[in-house]
């Protein structure tokens, strides 16, 4: 039988029960569990309420007072500064709202790629911290210790200065033909912009679905036959094949922009900032420790009996962690890393210690500005409270398609 | 390559576990001491002794869940060493039955029971299905493959696991204190299928306290204590007449509660 749902028109009615109950025997309502249930739950809220209100009423008068402006008309108005880098077009003739719209993009940018390459880490790491192999096992856990237990802000502007100790462009570090590791940032060589490279997109899109549908047949087939289809190299083939295809239908076009040195720095090409780079490593090697630790617990949360009774059938090593410790390890891990990567994204505020222009160092100039405190910082904290609940709702989603049916 | 070598040796032919002064340190500690035994096939063995004797560690070191130190073990004339092809190998012919039964708590009944023959076996899903229900008749539980192991009580998740090994059709079967973990009622419905197994016969190492069964069951008795073999002797002399007064000692505790 499904419980009872406390619903507060339930709870009243549940009142009403207890006070006609009391009035009926001698014992008074103020005993009665539900009666005082209600009315904390009326006393919190009241004070919430009261709390909330004069918490603004107050902040509102004290502005009035000091003549500060309040609202969010700034939005609005000419920004007059200038951004390092962007991902869409901007200039300080643009407005406020167009300014903070950089900054969110750029902090989305660099947890993206930081929540990406953490996980590609700690995954790692956290394998490798359980391997038999005393050398990589060690290596992982001195990787984890190192980096768990040193403050994110040092992480982030430890790399920064890396980056900034690099050689400047003149004697550019230079590993491959056409990329260069300076002081001012990895500058990469980038192709000419031509009409078909929307088409290779779609093409690598229809690849990527081809590549899916190879796989599920080949397991199909695998059920029916038993024999294996390796699926690896065929699903590279058909997801790198098909953009290649389209680009000599296209007339194989190979003009690139190639980064060439023009007097103090490198034009052409294009580059990631070392402001990007250090904030990205800096959080990344940071979560990517806490991940490892997180994938490791996982994987020794399975009891031993189940890779013995694995191992005792036959199953190869390999097989065991995919077939019978990951499945059981994943629900495990998965709920403490939607938590870790709450915190990469976060943690990605750093950027204004090193001058990145995420969403907080875009704010925090609005604000010095504007002199529009409470406004800036709402902003912000809207966005930060929108992009974690995104990455909450979707990983609850991804927990709950992972999480295993035992019953 | 190791089948070859096994085909050179004909005395294998006849013993299908061959066990030669097998040592076994747990850093200081000695569980297992100069241990010699020769199963032939077919013959069913039960192991006894008192807890700590190293009996489980023995019949562990036959698939290699353990590794021995010192001597030779041979499993159907593939020596074990530390070849993963002839560990494999090994491990395919010899199924095991676990004292916590072990069951994938992840998978159907179903698929605890296919995913060796598909995956070690490379032998195709609805073969596989067949070939578990099949299994799941002989331990009288069909009503259960679409159910989790979870959902089970003891005695069928046992009978289940025991499915699970016969599922990759091994020449050799394992028990390690199969009804220890065990209500005292599903006892009997896990010992009447080993009953059946024995009579099809199979070749059995069976690890128990149930003396009954050995008893019905055993073609050798095996008395371990301290690591050592004590008593290698068949049934009717072992608890009728038993030579060491270390046996003597143990079964006088064992039959008369």
């Amino acid at each position: 039988m499904q419980p009872e749902r406390r619903t507060y028109a339930f709870a009243v009615t549940e009142c009403m029960a207890a006070l006609e109950a009391s009035r009926k025997s001698d014992t008074s309502i103020l005993n009665s569990l539900a009666f005082r249930g209600v009315v904390y739950q009326v006393l919190l809220a009241s004070g919430v309420i009261l709390l909330g209100w004069y918490l603004y009423h107050n902040a509102h008068l004290n502005l009035e007072r000091q003549g500060i402006a309040t609202g969010f008309d700034f939005i609005g108005e000419r920004a007059g500064f200038s951004i390092g880098e962007s991902l869409i077009p901007f200039d300080s003739a643009q407005s406020y709202g167009r300014a903070l719209l950089v900054g969110i993009l750029n902090t989305l940018y660099v947890a993206a790629f930081g929540v990406v390459l953490a996980t590609i880490l700690g995954v790692t790491m956290g394998i490798a911290r359980v391997s038999s192999n005393w050398l990589i096992s060690k290596l992982a856990s001195g990787y984890v210790e190192a980096c768990r237990n040193v403050p994110v802000v040092l992480h982030v502007i430890f790399w920064a200065s890396v980056i900034r100790a690099l050689p400047p462009p003149r004697e550019a570090l230079n590993p491959f033909d056409g990329v260069f590791i300076t002081n001012r940032g990895v500058i990469y060589p980038l192709p000419v912009e031509n009409a078909i490279y929307p088409w290779m997109g779609l093409a690598l899109l229809v690849g990527i679905a081809g590549a899916v549908l190879f796989a599920r047949w080949a397991g199909r087939r695998r059920e029916l036959t038993g024999r294996n289809v390796s699926t690896f190299w065929p699903g590279l083939g058909i997801i790198l094949g098909l953009p290649l295809l389209v680009w000599l239908a296209g007339g194989a076009p190979l003009e690139w922009s190639v980064p060439a040195l023009r007097g103090f720095n490198f034009q052409g090409g294009t580059s990631l900032t070392p402001e990007f780079v250090g904030l990205l490593v800096g959080i990344t090697v940071y979560t990517g420790a806490f991940i490892a630790e997180i994938v490791r617990a996982g994987i020794q949360s399975v009891p031993h009996g189940q890779v013995e009774a694995a191992r005792a059938v036959g199953l190869r090593p390999g097989l065991v962690m995919r077939l019978v410790i990951l499945p059981q390890a994943l629900r495990v891990i998965v709920p403490p890393t939607t938590s870790q990567y709450l915190s990469l994204t976060k943690n990605s505020s750093l950027g204004v210690l090193i001058g990145y222009p995420d969403l907080v160092n875009v704010g925090n100039t609005t604000l010095n500005q504007t002199g529009q405190a409470l406004e800036a910082i709402s902003i912000m904290m809207a966005v930060y409270l929108m992009i974690s609940l995104s990455i909450s709702i979707f990983m609850n989603f991804y927990n709950r398609l992972v999480a295993i049916r035992e019953r | 390559m190791t089948r070859q070598s096994a085909a050179r040796k004909p005395e294998t032919t006849e013993a299908v576990i061959r066990l030669s002064d097998v040592n076994k340190w747990y850093g200081e500690f000695q569980a297992l001491k100069d241990i010699n035994l020769t199963i032939k096939r077919g013959e069913r063995v039960v192991v006894c002794g008192p807890s700590g004797s190293g009996k489980s560690t023995m019949i562990r070191c036959i698939n290699r869940l353990e590794e021995h130190q010192r001597g030779t073990i041979v499993v159907d004339g593939i020596e074990l060493t530390d070849n993963l092809k002839n560990i494999e190998a090994i491990r395919s012919e010899v199924g095991m039955v676990f004292q916590s039964f072990n069951l994938f708590p992840h998978l159907r009944v179903i698929d605890n029971l296919t995913l060796a023959p598909m995956w070690v076996r490379k032998m195709p899903k609805k073969e596989a299905e067949t070939l578990a229900m099949e299994y799941l008749e002989r331990v009288r539980i069909p009503e259960q493959a679409y159910k989790f192991p979870g959902q089970l009580s003891g005695g069928q998740q046992q009978r289940v696991a025991i499915a699970r090994a016969l599922c990759m059709q091994p020449k050799i079967m394992l028990f390690d204190e199969p009804t220890s973990a065990l209500d005292p009622e599903m006892i009997k419905e896990v010992l009447d299928v080993m009953i059946e197994l024995a009579e099809s016969g199979m070749t059995m190492i069976v690890v128990t306290h149930e003396m009954g069964f050995a008893k019905t069951v055993a073609d050798t008795m095996v008395f371990m204590d301290a690591g050592e073999i004590v008593e290698v002797a068949p049934p009717s002399i072992f608890f009728e007449a038993p030579k060491s007064d270390r046996t003597k000692l143990f079964l006088s505790q064992i039959l008369t509660h």
